[in-house]
């Protein structure tokens, strides 16, 4: 064999560097059990460009980009800032963010909400299952979580979510039809509702008329005004109830998709 | 970092981790064994960065000081026959990314496969320096520094250790497989194929 000298002058030793596995950074950081640093990519959301943070156990931050600087440095050092916590940008986005923003339904995406308190986990999760397009006031979420006089602990926990556009909490409204207030300003949160086919006038309408729910005479169920089954009824078979109680003693039943009073059976949606 | 240690030191390990996992590399000739010092480096770096005062820390000299800790856990694994065990499941051999990087997919493997079992043959005090200096780029005062010598005596066992894989090269060129000095273990030839 005529091999030719093998090279071994200083090009040839420099070839040997090489690149640390992948995931080392994170095995040593384990090992000193100190968390990962937190990852971050930047999505076009339904109302401007929001920054969404994340980490081995789900979603764990959601900023627009109008709060905290238009570029990848700048958030870093917002990040930095409000939670004392690095943050590198990803390559990828966490799987199913894209799908999660086109169809407003954030039900399948992981989060981390390990800052938050039980209490305001269980509001989030409830909220999470109110579906894009409608609107629940801020007595269903303490009702359905099974804390009924709960209402102004509710919008405290809404107000603290750190996932909103994801966590739907600008879902969540006065029930006098006014839509409340958001922890990103109520016009991020009325630009949110509108960009999703909420009717804002009309649900401010019936309020101003005394009317939380509304029903169709001719299939005997009633909702509230912004479910999906509500925007079916015609204007000739719909009437209008100032409480549940008053639709129940008309002999009305609740709907199963939005559960407009307590009990009673439930949809999965 | 002197200030926000937890914070900061997931930037310091990307920063350094290809530096130090070189020199582990090149030095165990083994990945499974690399991936166990040069995690164990920065363990070992972050426990005494906890200890150091401000002043100290800002005046550190990052990659000589973590190399000399890299280095020092080479030396103490490799002396006498009583090795660690390594941990089941969790080991470094999972963790290791067994593609090889970009820069090694350019070389050709064979040949720098060679120049690995060329470079475990040299002794200590010249593999050392010229690792550091020629693999991880260290300055000749820095690579003084980790080995605690004079700049001249880093300079000339570096200059040693360049020769005598020379000489090597020569004498090995006309048998494809040259011999090892320690007879590879299976696991270790399996490693052994995948590092360069």
């Amino acid at each position: 064999m005529t091999a030719p000298t093998l090279p071994t002058g200083p090009a040839a030793l420099r070839r040997l560097r090489v690149r640390a596995p992948a995931g080392f950074p994170e095995a040593v950081l384990g090992r000193l059990a100190l968390r990962p640093d937190d990852r971050f990519v930047t999505v076009g959301g339904p109302a401007g460009e929001l920054f969404v943070v994340f980490n081995d156990k789900g979603i764990s931050a959601v900023v627009p980009a109008a709060l905290a600087g238009s570029d990848p440095d700048g958030f870093a050092r917002y990040h930095r800032r409000v939670t004392g916590r690095a943050a590198v940008p990803a390559a990828r986005p966490p799987s199913g963010l894209a799908a999660a923003l086109r169809t407003g339904r954030g039900t399948a995406l992981r989060y981390d909400l390990s800052g938050l308190s039980p209490f305001e986990r269980a509001v989030l999760a409830k909220t999470l299952e109110i579906p894009s397009g409608e609107v629940r006031p801020y007595g269903w979420v303490a009702r359905e979580i099974g804390r009924p006089r709960a209402v102004r602990a509710v919008g405290s926990a809404l107000g603290r979510n750190p996932v909103p556009v994801l966590i739907p909490c600008h879902r969540v409204v006065r029930s006098d039809g006014h839509v409340g207030n958001y922890g990103l300003g109520v016009p991020m949160k009325r630009a949110l509702l509108q960009a999703e086919g909420v009717d804002l006038d009309r649900l401010e309408r019936l309020a101003q008329e005394g009317v939380r729910f509304v029903g169709s005479d001719a299939t005997g169920v009633f909702c509230v005004p912004s479910c999906v089954h509500a925007r079916r009824i015609r204007p000739s078979h719909q009437v209008g109830f100032r409480s549940s109680a008053a639709a129940l003693v008309a002999g009305f039943r609740a709907c199963a998709h939005c559960a407009p009073a307590p009990g009673g059976e439930r949809s999965a949606s | 970092m002197a200030d926000d240690l937890d914070g900061s030191y997931g930037a310091f390990v990307r920063a350094h981790a290809d530096a130090v996992y070189s020199t582990a590399l090149r030095l165990s000739s083994s990945r499974a064994d690399a991936d166990d010092i040069a995690q164990e480096t920065f363990v070992r770096a972050y426990r005494a960065l906890r200890r150091y005062d401000r002043a100290r820390v800002v005046a550190l000299q990052a990659r000589p000081w973590l190399l000399t800790i890299t280095v020092n856990l080479w030396r103490s694994a490799g002396r006498g026959a009583a090795r660690r065990p390594r941990t089941a499941g969790t080991g470094p051999a999972e963790t290791a990314d067994p593609r090889p990087g970009p820069e090694e997919a350019a070389l050709s493997s064979e040949a720098s496969r060679s120049l690995v079992r060329l470079l475990a043959e040299l002794p200590e005090h010249h593999r050392v320096p010229l690792v550091l200096h020629h693999v991880v780029g260290l300055t000749y005062p820095e690579v003084a520094s980790v080995l605690g010598c004079p700049v001249g005596t880093a300079k000339a066992n570096a200059a040693r250790g360049l020769a005598r894989l020379r000489d090597l090269a020569r004498t090995t060129a006309p048998r494809p497989t040259s011999p090892v000095p320690r007879p590879p273990s299976p696991a270790r030839r399996a490693v052994a194929k995948e590092a360069p």
